[in-house]
């Protein structure tokens, strides 16, 4: 890195393990930030500021998750910020925290986001909001985010050649790697034909290709690089590098959830770069890297078919060429470049505002060398992506 | 009655979404923008409201075998509808729809050639609500 380090420091993971426990989020986030100040060791009470992801399921506690968090642990006076960006807070969260380190206002961070989730289908929030697109494509449509995945999945079907069978190949590959997950809620191998057994929800996803919904807690201490050298200990701290959280640029001419049409690319042309791909495109930059240097990705399959969308749009591959990298076995435990060692969204099911700071997580722990049964041997560079809808992407690269 | 004001005209032969075209830029928008332009170089806030091209090409298709949660109002019991994602060419935009009633995802293909009809999406004891659906045009799919 040059003189001018934008680098910091992770001292410290922790989660609560996923699942559907039904119980209160900041029970799942106080677990998950207690772990992670006991990995990183450093107090409560050295933690300058406090960066909550949201959950806007829980109330009014989940709207200021930071401030619940700081009080479930014990007010000390710490700063404290609380964002929602769908499935991206937790990168915001991280975003946020980073800021304060590198602008010199804090030396220690911790960021938590942690969620209680209903069964099914997300819905949109309660109420009759005629003037919210969110609730309008339920009503109107009747448009679940599955279908909008599904819309992608038939769209690489077209394009590329993609089969059912491709699909329920990741599928089978993320249910082998989080086989050996503490963390992750679903521990069962399947195979490809119990995939494609399983009930079709939105043509051509079936149930088991589709992400459930999960409740869950991630939490990470960061710090600046001078106060991980002055903690000394071991060996050096993984570092974040970069982080993303770019949006699209106009014309965004990808149908995306909650939307009832993309942008009019009538009087700007397209952009070269799509919004995915530009998410990863913008952390690598900043990190000063490319695709060739990450050993792992941690990438938000949503849905099955999803993953493979990602493959490309972190520059594992060409457009078109994802289908061949999964069935090369690149992206298997032992292959080239291993997405979603954890187990994935497959594994987990999605607990939105811990999701994106549970990859960071799992790319920290693969980096130490922490991840049992599950580890990429040797891995030094670790790239997190993934997309919140209305816009908000998040990817963070992570160096040993 | 439309289950949703403004959104597309009533004609019942030949109905069209209503969208917004900037006076300034030519953006086009769906549904229509009142405000602001989409268009990050452009600072207009005058809009003509503007029939959209009443056929496109599908760009994706899916459909929804479980019923979706609410504020969609289900038949009982709940029938299984399609949806389809249809790039209209001059607008340079795509936009989502149910496919009418009765198209399934084995009725369409991608690139297929729909039309804009309407449809009831839900009834009440008082009214039928309307709404817009793609429908593939007998010569697109060849099937």
């Amino acid at each position: 890195m040059s003189s001018d380090d934008r680098r910091v420091a992770v001292l410290g993971a922790g989660m609560h393990p996923w699942g559907k426990w039904g119980r209160n989020f900041v029970e799942y986030g106080l677990a998950a930030a207690r772990q992670a100040l006991d990995d990183a060791g450093v107090s409560w009470e050295d933690v300058g500021y406090v960066a909550g992801a949201d959950t806007i399921r829980n109330g009014y506690p989940g709207f200021i998750a930071g401030a619940t968090f700081a009080q479930a642990l014990g007010w000390t006076g710490a700063r404290v910020s609380s964002v929602y960006a769908a499935c991206a807070s937790g990168a915001a969260a991280i975003a946020n925290a980073r800021a304060q380190i590198l602008a010199g206002l804090c030396d220690v961070a911790l960021v938590v986001g942690a969620d209680t989730t209903p069964k099914g289908f997300f819905a949109p929030v309660g109420g009759e909001r005629r003037d919210d697109p969110d609730w309008l494509r339920f009503h109107l449509l009747g448009a679940t985010n599955p279908a909008y995945f599904a819309l992608y999945a038939r769209r690489r079907m077209d394009a590329y050649g993609a089969t059912e069978e491709d699909f329920a190949q990741v599928k089978v590959k993320n249910a082998r790697h989080g086989l050996a997950n503490p963390n992750a809620r679903y521990r069962k191998e399947v195979t490809v034909e119990e995939v494609l057994a399983s009930p079709m929800v939105a043509d051509p996803l079936r149930l088991l290709e589709i992400c459930a919904t999960s409740d869950g807690g991630a939490a990470l201490v960061l710090s600046s690089m001078e106060f991980a050298r002055r903690q000394g200990g071991g060996r050096p701290p993984v570092t974040v590098a970069a982080v993303s959280t770019v949006t699209p640029r106009f014309p965004n001419t990808v149908i995306e959830m909650p939307n009832f049409a993309t942008d009019s690319a009538a009087a700007v042309p397209t952009d070269d770069l799509g919004f995915r791909p530009s998410i990863a495109a913008a952390a690598y930059e900043e990190a000063g890297i490319g695709p060739d240097d990450v050993d792992l990705a941690e990438v938000y399959d949503l849905s099955s078919a999803l993953e493979l969308d990602w493959y490309e749009d972190i520059g594992l591959c060409g457009p078109g060429e994802a289908e061949k990298l999964l069935r090369e076995g690149a992206t298997t435990l032992g292959g080239r470049v291993p997405v979603n060692p954890s187990g994935g969204l497959s594994c987990f099911g999605e607990a939105i505002p811990a999701q994106a700071i549970a990859q960071v997580c799992e790319s920290v722990w693969q980096l130490r060398g922490e991840a049992s049964g599950r580890q990429v041997e040797g891995a030094t560079v670790a790239v997190t992506a993934n997309q919140g809808l209305f816009g908000h992407g998040s990817s963070v690269v992570l160096c040993r | 009655m439309a289950a949703v004001e403004g959104w597309f005209t009533l004609d019942r032969a030949a109905p069209a979404l209503l969208g917004s075209r900037c006076v300034v830029c030519g953006t086009y928008a769906f549904p229509a923008e009142a405000h602001f332009c989409r268009n990050p170089r452009c600072v207009s806030t005058e809009f003509d409201q503007v029939e959209l091209s009443r056929r496109g090409r599908v760009w994706s298709y899916t459909d929804a075998r479980y019923q979706p949660p609410p504020p969609y109002v289900a038949a009982e019991p709940y029938e299984p509808f399609a949806l389809a994602a249809v790039e209209l060419e001059a607008e340079r935009m795509v936009v989502m729809g149910q496919l009418a009633h009765g198209v399934g995802v084995d009725d369409v293909s991608v690139g297929d050639e729909v039309e804009l009809v309407l449809d009831i999406l839900y009834e009440d004891d008082d009214h039928e609500y309307l709404v817009w659906k793609w429908q593939p045009l007998d010569t697109a799919s060849g099937r």
